[in-house]
């Protein structure tokens, strides 16, 4: 354990953490724009800096070890006059556009903006102006709007493992890239959208097809609904319509998602979903109330049942059902109907 | 999965045998690559493509479809040679180790590359890897399972487990990774033909009465009839009505020529869906069900972890969530029982079945889900099986003998056929078939033909070409590829416009009932 005063009080934590790990756990927000738990630290952003007595400059928390003895400001004058130039420096070479902004809502750059007070740029001149990358079929990248803080990079590097995108060019033409800036949709990239889940600004964005403002949704947390893994996600819903799919971080899938979780949701709300039961009827199907439905599969079970036997009847359940669902099924098959005749796709 | 996911990060080597884990199971894939980068894991991979995870391999084995068990065996053989067999872990909990000995004994690295079309160097290092490390596991999938052999390949990953003592402990294990969301509770909840929930079997009296008991109804003791047996018995006319809630065989079974001859032989079918899948086509009754975002529930995911899946939207339409279907035809036909929501269905399920006894919806509410065996309110779930003593007392070597697949290539039909699923699509693309970006990035079926073989029948890149199994016959486009081996043919089952399943094998395991989706022989022509 080690002793340090952090904003005058103080406090006995674990060695082994950073500066920013135990802010976090004893409850002082300190702001951050390329910070990832699940990452190595990258002390790039600046927005971490805190005053540290005796260190010649302010400090970036994320990548600094708590030591014995340590005297820590963390929202002083100094260090919120150099968080609030990060941001100007930031905002000199962002466009200001969240009012027709996708991600206004839930932008970091926005929160921060907002909190720390900085209306716009200062630092009139030279702005990025590089075409969008809309070659995914998935999502886009606006380099405009990239403030290189590396998540989506390091997130395909260090967790996703794809390695698909890096930083192209230097200095002011900095961008994130393919190799050979062949596009993201002709790379290596296999639309994970891990990148696009961490972006903090309006960078890298799904291809919506509706508009909504996060507000104007409630997350419901749930199971991924395809393979076996059982990825934890939270469907973004607007109305009656799910709308977005954000991973979870705080479960075993650690805020990763595939292609189909994160992008394959909008099957969902497809017009093509069967709204209401069919009868076949000389060879085509009409609709049909439940009940009409209901009494036709009734009478044709009973009198399966009474001319050849329950076993003449079968059920096949489904894998892609919940278990509720499956043990209902069987139940059907073997209690109301009175055969052992049900199995689901589990081989195939 | 005896074990848990997190483990992969920590383990000490990995076997993948007949799972392409990036694709199949991408977040299982990623954790596997974490655990190469961050723990120095060292990686085996078999499987007949170079799949993405066999350039990170620091052995691949590219073998011959339908030739696991003699790989497994010959791994085996070399560990014994080699003395890389945990003999007390043997000794204390295991029993036939003798024959296991007896039967590995002829598999030398030398026999068995010549079967699986492998080095034998390259047998002898993976087993070394597998051998000498101190926590290993296993991952398959389909690959072992979809055989005439099916069985005896999971037996002999298992032997293979046994023998190094990679059982009962963490980061280890025998490991499947399940295809489909809740193809693991679906089987613990009894959709199968001789088990009532948690693997109790119909024809055991003290079973069948605890469940009479229970739902006070009499209960058949005959095993029923497993889906390739009941579109069989549907053609002989012995099963004349049949109820078919969220699957699609006019796809996703065998010989699709057959599954439509039984199929219309029925006087009734009932489908249940959420799309008018093919299967649709040829039901008397579709019901429409409401989709996962629209109803409470759990699913059991591929480490046993039970987890809730909540409701976001109302069901779409006049649809109604599959339990309540099931619920309202079931009293209809006079059973009584009425359940107000699916926590109320867990609650009889927990009362029945030892594996979720504990298990409740406000258990569930806690992030993480709860793994079974999970017998009691206060027991924490199980994050690996056998941990403190192998469920059956002690485990059991079941060696088998290589057999050859049911249908080898000949001269008509030369080429191997195998199948598998690809990351953007999901099994009959019911789904991923309306997701706009998935099907601009793949839009339609196609096979993969090797070079050499593209080569010799001119058949480039993108051109149409006939396919043709003793069962049917489909027109696909070629992709030319160096990730299979000479004669080997692989496409995904995806596509109902061209189904693979027109060509496959519908000959059966004789224990799993599976059938031998990973070989059949076809024939390849390029149509000009």
């Amino acid at each position: 354990m080690v002793k340090l005063t952090i904003n005058g009080i103080d406090y006995e934590v674990e060695r082994d953490k950073t500066v920013l790990q135990v802010c976090n756990d004893i409850g002082i927000d300190i702001p951050t724009l390329c910070h990832d738990e699940r990452l190595e630290p990258y002390a790039a952003c600046r927005m971490c800096l805190v005053e540290i007595e005796g260190a010649k400059n302010l400090q970036t928390s994320c990548s600094t070890k708590v030591r014995e003895g340590m005297v820590v400001h963390t929202h002083n004058d100094k260090v919120m006059d150099a968080r609030r130039d990060v941001l100007d420096l930031l905002l000199s070479n962002h466009p200001i556009d969240c009012l027709t902004c996708e991600k206004s809502g839930q932008c970091k750059l926005q929160d921060y903006a907002y909190e720390y007070g900085v209306r716009e740029g200062t630092y009139v001149g030279e702005m990025r102006n590089k075409p969008i990358d809309d070659s995914n079929h998935f999502y886009t990248y606006d380099p405009d709007k990239c403030i290189l803080c590396g998540l989506c990079v390091r997130v395909c590097d260090e967790l996703q493992n794809t390695n698909a995108i890096g930083f192209e060019d230097r200095g002011f033409g900095t961008i994130v890239a393919t190799p050979f800036d062949q596009g993201l949709g002709n790379s290596a990239c296999v639309s994970c959208g891990n990148c696009v889940s961490v972006c903090p600004v309006g960078a890298l964005m799904p291809k919506y097809d509706t508009k909504f403002r996060l507000w104007e949704t409630k997350k419901v947390r749930t199971t991924c609904s395809y393979c076996g893994v059982g990825c934890q996600m939270d469907l973004l819903v607007k109305g009656d319509k799910v709308v977005g799919v954000e991973p979870a971080f705080d479960t075993f899938n650690n805020g990763l998602l595939c292609v189909k979780g994160k992008f394959g949701y909008k099957f969902i709300n497809h017009g093509d979903r069967l709204k209401t039961p069919l009868i076949k009827k000389d060879g085509e199907f009409v609709e049909a109330s439940w009940d009409e439905a209901y009494k036709l599969i009734i009478s044709k079970i009973e009198d399966t049942k009474a001319k050849y036997g329950a076993d003449a009847l079968a059920g096949l359940s489904s894998a892609r059902c919940t278990n509720e669902e499956n043990y209902m099924f069987q139940k059907f098959m073997r209690a109301a109907i009175g055969t052992n005749n049900v199995d689901h796709c589990a081989r195939l | 999965m005896t074990n848990t996911i997190e483990e992969i990060l920590h383990t000490d080597a990995i076997f993948i045998i007949g799972s392409n884990t990036t694709e199949n199971h991408p977040v299982i894939g990623a954790t596997m690559k974490q655990a190469l980068r961050n723990n120095g894991t060292k990686l085996v991979v078999a499987d007949p493509r170079r799949i993405e995870l066999a350039d990170y391999a620091d052995v691949y084995l590219q073998i011959k479809p339908g030739t696991n068990i003699a790989l497994l065996n010959g791994i085996m053989n070399v560990i014994i040679e080699k003395g890389l067999q945990d003999r007390e872990f043997i000794e204390k909990n295991t029993e036939n180790y003798e024959e296991l000995e007896e039967i590995v004994k002829d598999y030398t690295p030398e026999k068995v590359a010549e079967i699986c079309d492998v080095k034998a160097e390259d047998i002898i290092k993976a087993a070394t890897i597998y051998g000498e490390a101190d926590k290993a596991g296993i991952f398959y999938a389909m690959g072992i399972t979809q055989h005439t052999t099916g069985t005896d390949g999971v037996m002999s990953i298992s032997n293979l487990a046994l023998l190094t003592g990679n059982l009962g402990k963490e980061s280890a294990g025998v490991n499947p990774l399940r295809g489909q969301n809740n193809v693991q509770g679906s089987s613990d909840m009894a959709a199968l033909p001789s088990d009532y929930p948690g693997y109790q079997k119909v024809f055991k009296e003290e079973v069948a009465e605890k469940f009479e008991k229970a739902w006070e109804v009499n209960l058949s003791r005959k095993v029923g009839l497993t889906v390739a047996e009941m579109l069989d018995a549907a053609e002989k006319g012995d099963i004349r009505t049949m109820y078919i809630m969220g699957e699609n065989p006019m796809v996703s079974d065998p010989d699709i020529n057959h599954v439509k001859k039984a199929l219309e032989s029925l006087d009734f079918l009932v489908v249940q869906d959420i799309f008018f899948s093919e299967t649709c086509e040829l039901a008397d009754v579709i019901l429409p069900a409401a989709s996962f975002a629209e109803k409470d529930g759990t699913f059991t995911n591929t480490e046993r972890r039970v987890q809730r899946v909540r409701k976001a939207i109302e069901p779409v339409g006049k649809s109604k969530p599959d339990w309540q279907i099931i619920m309202e035809v079931m009293n209809l036909l006079g059973y009584d029982k009425k359940y107000s929501h699916p926590s109320e269905i867990m609650d009889e399920i927990a009362s029945l079945t030892p594996q979720y006894g504990g298990i409740d919806y406000v258990r569930l509410e806690d992030k993480d889900g709860l793994q079974w065996p999970c017998p009691t309110k206060d027991h924490p779930g199980t994050k690996y099986l056998h941990g403190t003593a192998i469920a059956r007392g002690k485990g059991l070597f079941v060696p088998a003998k290589y057999k050859e697949s049911a249908e080898l290539p000949d001269r008509e039909y030369p080429y191997i056929f195998t199948t598998g699923r690809i990351l953007y699509h999901y099994h009959t693309r019911t789904m991923t078939g309306r997701v706009e970006g998935l099907n601009k990035q793949v839009p339609e079926a196609y096979v993969e033909i090797d070079e050499v073989t593209a080569n010799k029948l001119d058949i480039k890149d993108g051109d149409k070409v006939r396919l043709t199994s003793r069962r049917g016959s489909i027109e696909v486009g070629a992709k030319i590829t160096d990730i299979i081996s000479e004669g080997v043919l692989f496409m995904p089952f995806h596509f109902a416009e061209a189904a693979a399943n027109y060509l496959t094998n519908p000959a059966l395991d004789p224990i799993a009932k599976i059938p031998e989706f990973k070989v059949a022989a076809v024939k390849l022509e390029k149509i000009d």
